[in-house]
C-alpha cells in the first residue's frame, strides 16, 4: 500500500513541484527540457499504477477504470512536452512569445497536468469539481496568452462557457450530496465515491436524475457536445498549438471521465432514469452537426477542432449505449482519437509555422515542400477518418457493428454522420497535401518523433491489439455496465 | 424559535431571488453593480444565519468572503474599471424588458416546480433554500445572455455563482463549501481581470497601434 500511494504521490506531486519550479526558471531551453523531465517522470509514475496501487482511502480513488485514463493523459502530456519544446523555439525566434510568458506558459501547462490528474485521482466529487475548475483555467490562460484580439476574445469565450458550464456541474454535485445525506449523513461521506457507489441504491431516484441532467449539461459543455460546444473552435484555433493538442487529447477526457462516472453511480439506482438515451441523442446531434460544420471551414485548426467534436459525439454515442461491447468500442476510441488528434495538431502546428498562416487556402503542396510533414498529415487524416487498417477504424467499426446489432435506425444515423466527415477531411486534405505547392518551403526543424510515435501506436492498435490490454479495457467496459 | 429561525433563512432566500429579478431590468451598469453589491449582501448575511442554525462555524468563512470580496471590493473595483476605461453606461440588452421580465417570472416558476416536487424527502430549509437557489442560477445566466456588454456578463455570472453558494450552504454539512466558494472567488478575480485586459486591448484598435507597427516595418 506503502507503494501504491506513492505512485499517486508522485502523480500529484510532481507536476505540482514543476510548476513552482518553472515559474522562477529562467531561459526557456532549460524550462522546457525541465517540462519534458517533469512529464516524463509522471508518466513513469503513472505507470507505476498499472503494476500497485492501494485501495481508496479518503480522498484517492485508483482502479482499473480511472487508471486507463491517467496513463493516456500522461502519455499524450509527455509528448505534447516534446513537441513543445521545438514549437516555442520557433515562436520566440518570430516574437509572438515573449521569454516571460514561456516562463508563465511552462508553469501553466504543469499546473494544467496537475489538474487533470487530480480529477482523475479524486474519490471525492467535491474535489474532482475543483480540480476540473484549476484545469480549465490554467488553460483559459494558455488560450489567451498570444494577447491578439481573436486570442483574447477566443479565451474570453471559453472562460464564460466553461464557468457556466462549471457552475451547472456544481449544482448537479451538491444535487447528489443532497440526496446522499438522508442515507449517508452529513459530512464527507456524502461526496465520497466509493460510498456513495456503495449506498446509491438507497439514495431518492428524482433527485439523481435531476441532478445528472445538470452534471451532463456542466461537463458536457467541456466535452464539447454540440449544443454546447461553441467555446472548442475558438479555443483550438486562437491558442498555442500544444494547447490546442492537450485540449483535444485530454482535457475533453477529463470532462469525459466525469460524466461517465456518475453513469456509473446512475445505473446502480434500479429507479433512477438510464443516462444512456441522453447520452445517445446528444452524441449523435454532435457528429451530424460536427460533420456538417466540417465543410465550411477556412481555418486548419478549426477544421481539426470540430472533427474533434465529432469525435467526442462518436465516444458520447458509445457508452450511451452501454454493454460490453460498445464500452469496450467506446474506451478504444477514446485511446485512438487522443493519439491520432495530438499527433494532427503537433503536425499542424510545425505547418502553420513554417507558412505562416492557418487559412486552408494559403497550405498548398505540402507533399512536394516537406514530404515529413505532409505525410505525417496524411496518415493522421486518414486514421482520425476512420479508414482501415489503422485504430479508429476498429473502434468505430465495432460501435457502428453492435450498434447495428441493437438499434438499426441509429448505426444508420450514425455511419451518415461518419462519412459526411470523412468526405470533407478528404477533400481539405487533397489541397493541403497534394495541390501546387504555395507560401514558404524552408526546410523545418519540426520534431518528428511525437507525431510518428503516436500514429505507430494507432497503426499497431488496428493490426494487432495486446491481450493484456483487451483484457484490461474488457474489465473496464463491465464496470461501465 | 425554529419557526422563527426558518423564517428569516426563507426571507432572506427569498429576497435573493427578488434582487435577482431586479437586476434584469436595470439598464445601466452603475446601477447594476449596486443592485448586485445589495445581492451579495443579502447572500452573505442568509449564509450567516445559515452557518449559526446550523451551528457550522466554517461558514462565517463563506460569509466574510461574501461580504468582503463580492459586496465590497468587486463593484468598486468594477466601478473603477468603467469609469477609467470609459465603457459605455447604459446597457445593451438583447431583447426588451418586459420580455425579458417575464421570462425571469417563468424561470422563477420552473425552478419552483422542479425542485419542490423532488426534494420531498429533504428538511425544509434545504428544500426552499436548493428551490430559491435554483431560481438565482437561471436568472443570472438570463442576466448573462441578455447583455452584450462584457461587464453585464460577469455581474450576470457571479450572481449566478450567488446562488450556487446559497444551495451548497442550504445543504446541510456539505463539506468543502468554503473552498468551493474560495476556488469560485479566484475565478471570479480572474474574470475581472480578463475583463480589464480584454478592455484595454480594445481601446489600443482604436487608436490603432497594429496599423502604425506595420506601417513602420514598411518603411524600415
Amino acid at each position: 500500500m506503502n507503494i501504491a500511494l506513492d505512485g499517486v504521490m508522485l502523480v500529484l506531486a510532481i507536476p505540482a513541484i514543476a510548476a513552482a519550479l518553472l515559474a522562477v526558471l529562467p531561459g526557456y531551453r532549460l524550462s522546457a527540457r525541465v517540462n519534458m523531465l517533469a512529464s516524463l517522470l509522471t508518466l513513469l509514475a503513472a505507470v507505476s499504477l498499472f503494476f500497485r496501487h492501494g485501495p481508496p482511502v479518503t480522498y484517492v480513488l485508483v482502479d482499473d477504470l480511472n487508471i486507463v485514463f491517467i496513463v493516456l493523459s500522461t502519455v499524450v502530456g509527455f509528448t505534447t512536452s516534446v513537441f513543445s519544446a521545438s514549437y516555442i523555439g520557433h515562436e520566440l525566434e518570430t516574437g509572438r512569445l515573449t521569454p516571460t510568458n514561456l516562463r508563465f506558459y511552462h508553469a501553466m501547462y504543469q499546473v494544467m497536468m496537475f489538474g487533470m490528474n487530480l480529477a482523475l485521482i479524486a474519490n471525492n466529487i467535491g474535489l474532482m469539481w475543483v480540480a476540473i475548475e484549476l484545469a480549465t483555467l490554467a488553460t483559459v490562460v494558455m488560450v489567451g496568452i498570444y494577447r491578439t484580439h481573436e486570442a483574447l476574445e477566443a479565451a474570453w469565450k471559453y472562460f464564460i462557457l466553461a464557468s457556466v458550464g462549471i457552475a451547472f456541474a456544481l449544482f448537479g454535485t451538491i444535487l447528489v450530496y443532497m440526496a446522499a445525506q438522508p442515507v449517508l449523513g452529513e459530512g464527507l461521506q456524502g461526496m465520497t465515491w466509493t460510498v456513495l457507489v456503495a449506498h446509491v441504491s438507497t439514495f431518492d431516484p428524482a433527485l439523481l436524475n435531476v441532478a445528472f441532467v445538470f452534471l451532463f449539461l456542466g461537463y458536457g459543455t467541456k466535452v464539447g457536445l454540440a449544443p454546447l460546444h461553441a467555446w472548442l473552435p475558438d479555443a483550438h484555433a486562437e491558442g498555442p498549438t500544444p494547447i490546442s493538442a492537450v485540449l483535444s487529447g485530454l482535457l475533453l477526457n477529463v470532462a469525459l471521465y466525469a460524466i461517465l462516472r456518475f453513469k456509473m453511480l446512475m445505473a446502480l439506482n434500479p429507479a433512477a432514469i438510464s443516462p444512456g438515451p441522453l447520452m445517445v441523442t446528444v452524441g449523435l446531434v454532435s457528429v451530424v452537426f460536427a460533420a456538417f460544420m466540417l465543410y465550411r471551414r477556412r481555418d486548419i485548426k478549426r477544421l481539426f477542432a470540430y472533427s474533434s467534436i465529432e469525435h467526442m459525439g462518436i465516444i458520447v454515442f458509445a457508452f450511451g449505449m452501454g454493454g460490453p461491447l460498445a464500452n469496450f468500442a467506446g474506451l478504444l476510441q477514446m485511446t485512438m482519437h487522443s493519439l491520432t488528434k495530438s499527433a494532427i495538431f503537433f503536425a499542424v502546428g510545425h505547418i502553420a509555422q513554417i507558412k505562416g498562416t492557418q487559412r486552408i487556402a494559403d497550405i498548398r503542396g505540402l507533399s512536394e515542400t516537406h514530404p515529413g510533414l505532409g505525410w505525417g498529415l496524411v496518415l493522421g487524416v486518414i486514421a482520425i477518418a476512420g479508414m482501415p487498417p489503422l485504430g479508429i477504424f476498429m473502434s468505430e467499426f465495432l460501435i457502428v457493428s453492435s450498434t447495428f446489432a441493437r438499434e438499426p435506425l441509429l448505426a444508420l444515423a450514425l455511419v451518415f454522420g461518419l462519412l459526411v466527415a470523412f468526405g470533407a477531411l478528404m477533400l481539405r486534405l487533397q489541397g493541403i497535401v497534394f495541390g501546387e505547392p504555395t507560401g514558404s518551403s524552408a526546410p523545418s526543424q519540426a520534431s518528428y518523433v511525437p507525431i510518428f510515435a503516436h500514429l505507430a501506436l494507432v497503426l499497431v492498435a488496428g493490426l494487432y491489439l495486446p491481450p493484456i490490454l483487451v483484457t484490461w479495457f474488457q474489465h473496464v467496459a463491465q464496470m461501465l455496465g | 424559535m425554529h419557526g422563527l429561525a426558518f423564517d428569516i433563512a426563507h426571507l432572506l432566500a427569498g429576497s435573493l431571488v427578488l434582487v435577482s429579478l431586479m437586476m434584469l431590468y436595470q439598464d445601466r451598469l452603475y446601477a447594476l453593480l449596486n443592485v448586485f453589491a445589495l445581492h451579495a449582501l443579502l447572500l452573505s448575511l442568509s449564509v450567516g444565519w445559515q452557518a449559526y442554525m446550523q451551528h457550522a462555524p466554517h461558514l462565517y468563512i463563506t460569509a466574510f468572503i461574501a461580504l468582503v470580496f463580492k459586496a465590497i471590493i468587486i463593484p468598486i473595483v468594477l466601478h473603477r474599471m468603467i469609469v477609467s476605461l470609459g465603457i459605455h453606461r447604459e446597457i445593451e440588452t438583447t431583447a426588451g424588458i418586459g420580455t425579458i421580465m417575464l421570462a425571469g417570472i417563468g424561470l422563477v416558476g420552473l425552478s419552483m416546480a422542479v425542485m419542490l416536487r423532488i426534494t420531498t424527502e429533504a428538511n425544509l430549509i434545504a428544500r426552499e433554500d436548493l428551490a430559491f437557489a435554483l431560481a438565482v442560477l437561471l436568472l443570472g445566466l438570463l442576466i448573462m445572455v441578455t447583455r452584450r456588454n462584457a461587464v453585464g456578463q460577469v455581474v450576470g455570472f457571479m450572481s449566478l455563482e450567488n446562488g450556487l453558494v446559497l444551495a451548497a450552504t442550504g445543504a446541510k454539512g456539505m463539506p468543502l463549501v468554503v473552498e468551493i466558494s474560495v476556488a469560485f472567488s479566484v475565478l471570479i478575480a480572474f474574470i475581472v481581470i480578463g475583463i480589464f485586459l480584454f478592455r484595454i486591448r480594445e481601446r489600443f484598435d482604436s487608436v490603432d497601434v497594429q496599423a502604425l507597427d506595420s506601417f513602420r516595418g514598411e518603411r524600415g
